[in-house]
């Protein structure tokens, strides 16, 4: 018999009725990818938060380590110049 | 600011800001013409709708006995979800079978003040699987595959009530069956215990199988004026599902000879096994004790 400790952790995502894009909403244990996502139904959207879900192995996912935090975020922290926000916008070009 | 109880908040102002990103919920039944019709007996119609209610209540409460019991988190949420769908079915029936009777007792009073000898549910969903998941996993099953077949014609009901009523079961019960389904597959073809688990659990509910397609006066008169559905109707269908679950887990049928009835009376009649009053016993006891009581 499997044990309890064996089953692997998913990482759950759900995209909202209004939402763009997947949003990670939690994790869960669960012995497969299909009782998973299962799962994630009954854990993370019975208050009718969701129309679709993802499920992801959390061993999958490869995480930036909070030690390089400043190697990897910091440079980036003095570089306004990269937002695009030293154009004038023309009155007459809509939805930017 | 005050509020009668906590839910009042949430439904304060701008309704959608209150939650993460769950928002659109509906009344299921808003819309749905509420008048008898005309063409059917209502002592009948109530009779009816209290056995797909009490089928829907007593399964619902033997669901919820799992909770905080369940092996996993998850199933613990998985199963208490299933047993809240069937109960929101119970209340929708069981308040239709009050108007249908026109006795003045509402939902509650249907589900509490009732004796055993008044409750018209089937066998099958009363039978105490106790801290046996395989057994509840096969009842489930079961009961679930049933109910799909008989909701899913019955969405085509003469009462537009009860129309609508399985017309919203259709989509929950699709998701319990699934849910038991998944379960099996797994027990069934896991591992030398799992399997021998599951193939106990089954044989622990197929003696309550055949009393869900035996016909009931009821049925039959309902069924003609086409409200209800003949439940040997469903038997093919329901037999070919839980054949191609079995058969995909590696299982076959257990042998079982049916439960006998009492001179032909069961579940739909008011006869029940043991197991149902201390059921109703903890279903019913704050409810008989403090009459009345709210939160």
């Amino acid at each position: 018999m499997t044990s309890k400790a064996s089953w692997p952790l998913y990482e759950v995502f759900v995209r909202g009725k209004r939402g763009l894009n997947h949003v990670h909403v939690g994790s869960l244990h669960a012995p497969d990818a299909e009782l998973a996502l299962r799962n994630a139904r009954d854990v993370y959207t019975r208050r009718n938060e969701g129309v679709s879900i993802w499920v992801v192995p959390a061993e999958a996912i490869t995480a930036s380590s909070p030690d390089e935090k400043d190697p990897f975020f910091e440079p980036s922290g003095d570089k306004v110049y990269r937002h695009p926000t030293f154009y004038a916008i023309p009155d007459d070009v809509p939805h930017l | 600011m005050s509020f009668d109880n906590a839910y009042e908040s949430l439904l304060e102002g701008d309704q959608d800001a209150h939650w993460a990103f769950g928002t659109g919920f509906h009344e299921s039944l808003a819309g749905v013409d509420r008048a008898l019709p005309s063409t059917v007996d209502t002592a009948e119609l109530a009779a009816y709708c209290l056995m797909l209610g009490d089928d829907a209540l007593i399964l619902s409460q033997r669901l919820a006995q799992w909770c905080s019991r369940a092996p996993e988190l998850e199933e613990d949420v998985a199963l208490a979800n299933i047993a809240l769908d069937l109960l929101g079915q119970a209340r929708l029936l069981l308040a239709r079978a009050g108007e249908a009777e026109g006795r003045g007792r509402d939902e509650d009073a249907l589900a509490y003040l009732r004796d055993e000898g008044e409750f018209r549910n089937v066998h099958l969903v009363e039978a105490d699987c106790g801290d046996d998941f395989a057994a509840t996993i096969a009842q489930l099953l079961v009961f679930s595959t049933y109910r799909l077949a008989l909701f899913t014609r019955l969405a085509g009901s003469a009462d537009p009530v009860v129309a609508a009523i399985a017309a919203k079961g259709v989509k929950e019960l699709a998701y319990h069956r699934d849910h038991a389904a998944q379960w099996v597959l797994r027990l069934g073809d896991g591992t030398d215990y799992s399997r021998e688990r599951m193939l106990a659990g089954l044989a622990r509910v197929w003696p309550f199988v055949e009393e869900l397609f035996a016909p009931h006066r009821i049925e039959l008169g309902l069924a003609e004026a086409g409200v209800a559905v003949d439940p040997a109707e469903l038997r093919s269908e329901v037999d070919g599902v839980l054949d191609t679950v079995l058969s995909a887990a590696g299982l076959t049928r257990p042998e079982a000879r049916p439960l006998a009835t009492v001179a032909g009376r069961a579940g739909r009649d008011g006869v029940h096994t043991e197991a149902m009053g201390y059921l109703l016993a903890e279903m019913q006891h704050i409810a008989r004790s403090l009459p009345g009581a709210v939160w």
